[in-house]
């Protein structure tokens, strides 16, 4: 899984769909992997508008990465600099894969697994309604 | 060979997990090397959208609508871990999950699109339709679009022949080749494919017709899926039921599809 997909995903229980502490969930024990891909800083800028910057450095923490600005940046793939600082972000969000590990609610405290890289969202039958 | 009934008595989540998620987990590679080529709308309307948009496919499958349009970020969902493994193994830059499509793993109010192929129709009451039309709806921001597809009531056409009048909730055969056999017969069922452009009407075998074999032949395994055929109109007035705008509808290869808006 993608550590860009943690921005896009939440506790799957009825309750909490609405709750703001069950977005984004509590990244724990994860064994982390980098897979080369294309570098799209368009792509990036874009998906960069569309991000919730807070819960990115949040889950970024999470899994021990303290470098991110608290400010959602401002990046222009025109500027030399912004290309270097998409550059950072490409690696982090595109080409950093969670293989396995725990993600928690915070809000219900559910665990969701995820296991070769593939995140189970699956609830036992008390949690489904 | 006779197609068995759906117990009376059975829950409507007893009868979905019995007759639809344990029977994909079962076909699921099977089933996965049927499906590889998009239907046209589901293709057109995935190249429609705004380059980098964000959407869900809910009921993924495979994932064959994963990377249609390699400008948009998509995030495909299914209940079938046997399939969303076989999506991950044939891209593992698909970004799949496991889940259930009435318990989705995304915030709300987020998406700028959705899509859910040839899934609705194994929810097995109205009111369960409906609810995962809402909740799929639910993710997607106000203005938002979903293509929803069902299999039709109305296929005279097909080989299956279902039609108006006859019995909506019905239990469909798949025939789980043996492996060696599988192999064997790959060529031939390709080109069929191709030719019908890989519709759900191809994909499995009846019973009563089974595949040529070659001399001794091992007893075909055969499992029953669920389905709900929709009949014309049923689909948009389960959408509009859902708080859906119908933007648009169809019928392609047996299936009714509509697109809808959040309002
Ligand atoms: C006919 S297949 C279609 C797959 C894919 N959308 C395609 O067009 O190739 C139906 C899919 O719906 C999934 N499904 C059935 N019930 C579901 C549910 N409650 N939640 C999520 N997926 C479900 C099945 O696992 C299966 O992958
Ligand atoms: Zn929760």
């Amino acid at each position: 899984m993608k550590f860009l997909t943690t921005n896009f995903i939440q506790c799957a229980v009825k309750g909490c769909q609405s709750s703001d502490s069950s977005f984004p969930l509590k990244y724990e024990e994860c064994e982390l992997v980098a897979e080369t891909q294309e570098f799209k800083p368009e792509f990036l800028v874009h998906m960069l508008e569309k991000i919730n910057w807070s819960a990115l450095v949040q889950v970024a923490r999470d899994l021990g990465n303290d470098n991110l600005p608290t400010e959602k940046p401002e990046l222009d793939p025109i500027m030399e600099d912004d290309v270097l600082i998409l550059k950072d972000l490409h690696n982090l969000l595109v080409e950093t894969n969670i293989l396995n590990g725990k993600m928690i609610c915070n809000n219900c405290g559910h665990i969701y697994f995820i296991k070769n890289s593939i995140p189970n969202f699956l609830l036992p039958p008390h949690l489904c309604n | 060979m006779s197609i068995p009934e759906i117990p009376e008595d059975i829950t409507p989540v007893n009868q979905e997990q019995n007759f639809v998620h344990d029977v994909y987990n079962d076909i699921a590679s099977h089933f996965s090397q049927t499906r590889y080529k998009p239907w046209p709308i589901v293709e057109k309307f995935l190249m429609g959208q705004k380059d980098y948009s964000i959407g869900i496919d809910v009921g993924c499958g495979n994932g064959k609508y994963l990377g249609v349009n390699p400008n948009l970020f998509m995030i495909g969902t299914d209940r079938s871990e046997g399939l969303i493994e076989c999506a991950h193994g044939l891209n593992s830059n698909y970004n799949v999950g496991i889940s259930d499509g009435l318990s989705l793993p995304h915030p709300n109010n987020k998406f700028d699109f959705a899509i859910s192929i040839a899934v609705i129709h194994h929810f097995s009451t109205p009111e369960r339709r409906i609810e995962a039309i809402q909740h799929i709806l639910s993710k997607v921001k106000s203005g938002g679009e979903a293509l929803i597809y069902c299999w039709a009531l109305e296929q005279e056409t097909s080989r299956r022949g279902y039609k108006e009048g006859d019995d909506q909730d019905i239990l469909v055969p798949w025939v789980l080749q043996d492996k060696k056999k599988k192999e064997k017969k790959e060529p031939k069922r390709r080109r069929k494919l191709a030719k019908d452009q890989a519709s759900e009407s191809v994909e499995e075998q009846k019973p009563e017709e089974p595949v040529e074999t070659p001399v001794p032949k091992p007893e075909p395994v055969t499992k029953y899926r669920y389905y709900h055929l929709y009949k014309e109109g049923e689909l948009p007035s389960n959408a509009e039921d859902a708080g859906a705008v119908v933007v648009d509808k169809g019928y392609e290869r047996d299936n009714w599809w509509v697109i809808i808006r959040k309002p």
